[in-house]
C-alpha cells in the first residue's frame, strides 16, 4: 500500500467528571466493588452546551493546529458517532464550516457504534491512497447516554478526536488495516429510543473479544508480524478490565497495553475511546515505535491498524493540547447536576 | 419653543388583570381630555408611544386602533416605538406636529399591556429592545445589559451596590404618596440587597416591574391654549439623541451618551442650563440608569451619581428631587407609557398639584431612555 | 420557530468570528458591517477573520433567563473586547462567577448556544473561555 498516514490529531475531553461513587449512591450500587470490577473510577460529562458536534468541532481545530494544513485541501470528514445531535443532518457539515473546509468536499455521517471513527480513517485512506482527495478528516466523537440505573452508566462518557490523513508530513504512517465485522446483536438502540439496551454477558466473549481477537489476528498476519514487533498497543475500553484481558489473550505483555489506558479516569468515550488511546499514546511516542490499535463497535466489528511513527512528530509536539492536558483539567459535578447537563430530567 | 399642556390623564399602574389594551388607553385619555376641559372636536391629531403590542398582544397597527376606540377617527393617528422611550418620543412628535403649525391641539399617549404573557416570554419582549443577532440571541436579558453597565461603573468610580440600592429606596418612599402606583409601601437597603438576584450585581428591587398602564397628555400650541387656560405648563424644550444599538457596540460601556446628546439639546432650545433644573423624572429602569441618568443630563458630575444619591441630592427636599413619582420603580413601567407618565408627573409638580409629594419648583425635566441607551428624549417644563 | 435563514446566514460569523473590515480606514467590525459608520459612502468592506482572543470589559450572572435559554441559567455573560479592536457580547465557559475578573484574558471556543425547542435546529456558535497557561 502506498504511503498514507496522519498529517495531525486533535483531541478534546469535556471538564466536568462524576465520580463512580457518586452515582452509586443514587442507585444504591456498591462503589468499591464496581470500581474494582470496571478498573473505572470517574467519566467525563458534557457541560449543558456541549454535544457531539462540539466536541468534534474542538477536536478537528485542534488537529489543525497540529497538523498546520489549509483546512480547505481537506476532501473529505467523516464523523463517526452513536450520539450525533441530529437524526438527520449531519455533524459532519458543522465541523466543515467550523473549521473552514467548506465547500469543495464530500461529508458524511458514520454510525457502527464504537467503531465508527476508525470506520472514517479507513474511507479516507482509500480516497488519499487512490489520490481522489488529498487530505482527509476522520473523527471519533460521542456524548454516550447510559440508562439510569444500568451498568453502562458508570461508564458511559463523553469524548472525541480527530485525524488528518495524507501521505505528507506524516507524523505516523499506516502500515495495513484489516477489519472482521459479523451480525451479532450484542448491544444497540432502536430509533426514538433514549437509552441503548445490550445482552449482558453476551456482550463479553461473542462480542468484544471474538472481535478484537480476529482482527488483531489478522492484522497481525496480514503483516507477519508478532506482538513483540509492536511497542505499543492499544484497544476499543469499555472499561479498565477488556482491554487487559484482551491484551493477555494476544500475547502482548501488560507494559505494552497499560501506558494507553484511559478508561479509569475519563470513562468508555464511545466512537472515541480507541482513538484517544491512541491519541494518548501518540503524545508520547519516539520516532520508529509501532503501535497496535483495534477498535470496537458493537453490532459487530473491529477495526485494527498498525501505525510508525516518523520523525515528523516531534516538530508537531505541543501545537495542540494533549490527552493528559485535557484528563487534568477537570472539575466534579454530582448527580443532579450530570442528570441536568445530560438531560436526564424530563422538562 | 413653547408647548402648551392642557391636561393630563392617568390610569392606575399595576397588574391590571381586568382592563384590557384598548380599556386602558381609552381611561387615560379621556382623564386627560377631561382635565383639558376642551372637546373631541377640538382634537387635530394622536400620538402614541407603544414599544410592543405586537408582540404582547399580538396586535399592530395600534394608531388605528386607538383613534377607532376613542372615537376619534377621522383625524390622524400615528404610532411611535422606540422601545422604552417610545412615549417620550411620541411627545416629541407632537410637539414638531404643534411647532410646524400643522395642528393646533394634540392628543398624545403611551399605552402598554404587559400581563397577558408568561414573565419568561416578557424577558424575551424586553430583550428585543436590545440588539437580536449579537446580544438577545445569545443569551443576554434587559437586566444582564444594565448588570453589565453597572459592574462597569462600580469598577471606573467605585459606586457600590448600597448606593444603587438607595435609588429604589428613595423611590418607594416617594411613591407611597402616589396614588397611581403600582408599589406603595417602603423598602429598606437591606430588603434590596437580600431580594432575589436577576443579574448579578442587580436583585429584583433593583429592577423596575411588569406593569400594565396608560398615561396622556393634551398639548397646544402656545397661541391656541389661551383659549382654554391663562398659565398652563409650557414644554420649552425637547431633545432626542441615538446611539449604538448594542451595549457592546457603546464608546464607553458606563457613560449613556445619548443621553448627555438629547439634554443638550434640550437645555439648548429651552436656553437653561442643568443646573437649573427643580424636578426631574429619570429613567430607572434599573437603579444603576438612575445614577447614569443623573450623570448624562448633567445634575451631577459623570461618576458621581452614587455618592451623591447617598447623600440624599435627589430626595424630595434635597438639591434636586428625582422620580417624586417614585420612578419606573416603584410607579411600574408599562413601557409605552412611562414616557407620557414622567410627563404628567412634572406637570402636576409645576401646577402645585402633586398633593403630598410636592417640591417646590417652576423648571422640571422629564427623561426617557430606550433599550440599554439606544436612544433617549429630553423634555424640559416652565411654569 | 426561530428563522431559518437568519440563523444561516450568521452561520460563518457565528462559527469562525467572521466579521468585516473598512479598507479606507483599516477598522475591524465584529459583529460584521457592510456599512463602514465612519466612512459611511466611502466604505469598502472586505470580510475579515478575527483571531478569537480578547479581554473582558465587563460581566454579569443571569439567574433569570429568556424563554429559549431557560435550562441554561445560572450562566455568565460578559462584553469582550477583542486584540483586534471590536467589543461583542458572550457567555463565558470554564469559569465560575467568583473567579470572574475585569480585565482577564480569554479565548474564543465552539459551543450550543441553543436549541429550536426539541425538534427545532440547534443553533451553535461563539462562546469564550479564560485562556489557560498550557
Amino acid at each position: 500500500m502506498e504511503k498514507v498516514g496522519i498529517v495531525g490529531y486533535g483531541v478534546y475531553i469535556p471538564r466536568y467528571r462524576i465520580k463512580v461513587e457518586e452515582i452509586a449512591k443514587v442507585w444504591g450500587g456498591n462503589a468499591e466493588a464496581i470500581k474494582r470490577g470496571l478498573k473505572i473510577y470517574e467519566k467525563a460529562v458534557p457541560g449543558i452546551d456541549e454535544d457531539t458536534i462540539t466536541i468534534s468541532v474542538e477536536a478537528a481545530r485542534n488537529a489543525l493546529k497540529m497538523g498546520k494544513i489549509d483546512p480547505k485541501e481537506i476532501g473529505a470528514i467523516y464523523v463517526g458517532s452513536e450520539s450525533h445531535p441530529y437524526a438527520v443532518k449531519p455533524t459532519g457539515t458543522v465541523v466543515a464550516e467550523a473549521i473552514g473546509a467548506t465547500p469543495e468536499l464530500t461529508v458524511a455521517d458514520y454510525e457502527f457504534a464504537c467503531k465508527a471513527g476508525t470506520a472514517g480513517i479507513q474511507t479516507c485512506m482509500g480516497l488519499v491512497s487512490s489520490d481522489m482527495i488529498k487530505y482527509g478528516l476522520a473523527i471519533g466523537a460521542d456524548t454516550a447516554q447510559g440508562a439510569p440505573g444500568d451498568a453502562l452508566e458508570y461508564t458511559a462518557a463523553a469524548g472525541g478526536a480527530a485525524y488528518i490523513i495524507g501521505k505528507d508530513s506524516l507524523i505516523a504512517r499506516i502500515e495495513a488495516t484489516y477489519s472482521y465485522t459479523t451480525d451479532t446483536p450484542d448491544f444497540w438502540r432502536r430509533e426514538g429510543e433514549p437509552y441503548p439496551r445490550h445482552g449482558g454477558r453476551f456482550t463479553g466473549a461473542p462480542a468484544y473479544f471474538k472481535h478484537i481477537y480476529n482482527a488483531s489476528k489478522g492484522l497481525m498476519e496480514k503483516l507477519g508480524a508478532e506482538p513483540e514487533d509492536f511497542d505499543k498497543v492499544v484497544f476499543h475500553q469499555p472499561n479498565g478490565k477488556f482491554p487487559r484481558v484482551i491484551a493477555k489473550r494476544l500475547g502482548f505483555t501488560p507494559e505494552q497495553v497499560e501506558e494507553g489506558i484511559i478508561v479509569d479516569r475519563i470513562g468508555n468515550t464511545y466512537s472515541g475511546s480507541s482513538l484517544l488511546g491512541l491519541a494518548k499514546l501518540l503524545d508520547e511516542a519516539s520516532p520508529g515505535e509501532r503501535i497496535l490499535i483495534t477498535s470496537f463497535g458493537s453490532g459487530a466489528g473491529s477495526d485494527s491498524f498498525s501505525i510508525v511513527v516518523e520523525e515528523e512528530i516531534e516538530k508537531k509536539r505541543g501545537l495542540a493540547p494533549t490527552v493528559e492536558d485535557y484528563i487534568s483539567f477537570k472539575k466534579y459535578v454530582d448527580y443532579a447536576t450530570y442528570a441536568k447537563f445530560k438531560g436526564k430530567i424530563k422538562v | 419653543m413653547k408647548v402648551a399642556v392642557l391636561g393630563v390623564g392617568l390610569t392606575k399602574f399595576g397588574e391590571l388583570w381586568e382592563t384590557s389594551f384598548t380599556e386602558l388607553f381609552v381611561e387615560a385619555g379621556t382623564k386627560a381630555i377631561e382635565n383639558a376641559n376642551i372637546d373631541g372636536k377640538d382634537i387635530d391629531a394622536i400620538f402614541v408611544g407603544n414599544m410592543s403590542g405586537g408582540r404582547f398582544i399580538d396586535q399592530e397597527h395600534i394608531s388605528s386602533l386607538i383613534a377607532d376606540y376613542a372615537g376619534l377617527t377621522p383625524i390622524p393617528s400615528t404610532r411611535v416605538e422606540a422601545a422604552c422611550a417610545s412615549g417620550g418620543l411620541a411627545i416629541r412628535h407632537a410637539i414638531m406636529g404643534i411647532e410646524s403649525g400643522f395642528y393646533d391641539i394634540v392628543v398624545v399617549g403611551g399605552v402598554e399591556k404587559m400581563t397577558d404573557v408568561l414573565t419568561e416570554r416578557t424577558t424575551q419582549i424586553l430583550a428585543t429592545a436590545a440588539e437580536q443577532e449579537w446580544e438577545a440571541n445569545l443569551g443576554m436579558t434587559f437586566p444582564g445589559l444594565y448588570a453589565m453597565m453597572a459592574r462597569r461603573h462600580m469598577h471606573e468610580y467605585g459606586t457600590t451596590r448600597e448606593q444603587l440600592a438607595l435609588v429604589s429606596v428613595k423611590n418607594h418612599r416617594n411613591a407611597v404618596n402616589n396614588p397611581y402606583a403600582q408599589f406603595r409601601f417602603e423598602i429598606t437597603v437591606e430588603d434590596v440587597l437580600n431580594s432575589t438576584v436577576v443579574a448579578e450585581p442587580l436583585r429584583l428591587l433593583d429592577c423596575s416591574p411588569i406593569t400594565d398602564g396608560a398615561a396622556c397628555l393634551v398639548l397646544a400650541s402656545e397661541k391656541k391654549a389661551k383659549e382654554f387656560v391663562d398659565n398652563p405648563v409650557y414644554i420649552i424644550g425637547s431633545g432626542q439623541a441615538s446611539s449604538t444599538i448594542s451595549l457592546h457596540g457603546r464608546e464607553n460601556i458606563a457613560i449613556m451618551d445619548a443621553t448627555i446628546n438629547a439634554a443638550k439639546e434640550a437645555y439648548k432650545r429651552a436656553g437653561i442650563e442643568a443646573k437649573q433644573i427643580e424636578v426631574a423624572e429619570v429613567h430607572d429602569c434599573f437603579t444603576i440608569a438612575e445614577i447614569l441618568a443623573i450623570e448624562g443630563l448633567g445634575f451631577v458630575k459623570i461618576g458621581k451619581g452614587g455618592k451623591a444619591t447617598e447623600e440624599g441630592l435627589t430626595e424630595i427636599g434635597g438639591k434636586i428631587p428625582v422620580n417624586t413619582s417614585g420612578g419606573l420603580k416603584a410607579k411600574g413601567h408599562p413601557v409605552g407609557a412611562t414616557g407620557v407618565a414622567q410627563a404628567v408627573e412634572i406637570t402636576l409638580q409645576l401646577r402645585g398639584e402633586a398633593e403630598k409629594r410636592q417640591v417646590n419648583a417652576d423648571i422640571g425635566l422629564t427623561h426617557n431612555v430606550g433599550g440599554s441607551g439606544g436612544t433617549a428624549v429630553v423634555h424640559i417644563f416652565s411654569k | 420557530m426561530s428563522s431559518i435563514p437568519r440563523f444561516w446566514r450568521n452561520i460563518k460569523s457565528r462559527y469562525n468570528l467572521v466579521g468585516t473590515k473598512c479598507l479606507n480606514c483599516n477598522r475591524v467590525y465584529f459583529p460584521p458591517r457592510n456599512l463602514c459608520p465612519k466612512c459611511r459612502r466611502e466604505s469598502k468592506i472586505v470580510e475579515h477573520k478575527l483571531e478569537g482572543k480578547g479581554i473582558v470589559l465587563t460581566y454579569t450572572t443571569i439567574h433569570v433567563s429568556p424563554e429559549d435559554f431557560g435550562k441554561q441559567a445560572p450562566y455568565i455573560m460578559a462584553i469582550v473586547k477583542l486584540d483586534e479592536g471590536p467589543k461583542l457580547t458572550t457567555q463565558i465557559v470554564n469559569c465560575s462567577p467568583e473567579e470572574m475578573k475585569i480585565g482577564m484574558k480569554v479565548e474564543a471556543v465552539f459551543r450550543k448556544i441553543k436549541e429550536d425547542g426539541s425538534s427545532g435546529i440547534i443553533h451553535y456558535g461563539y462562546k469564550f473561555q479564560p485562556i489557560r497557561t498550557a
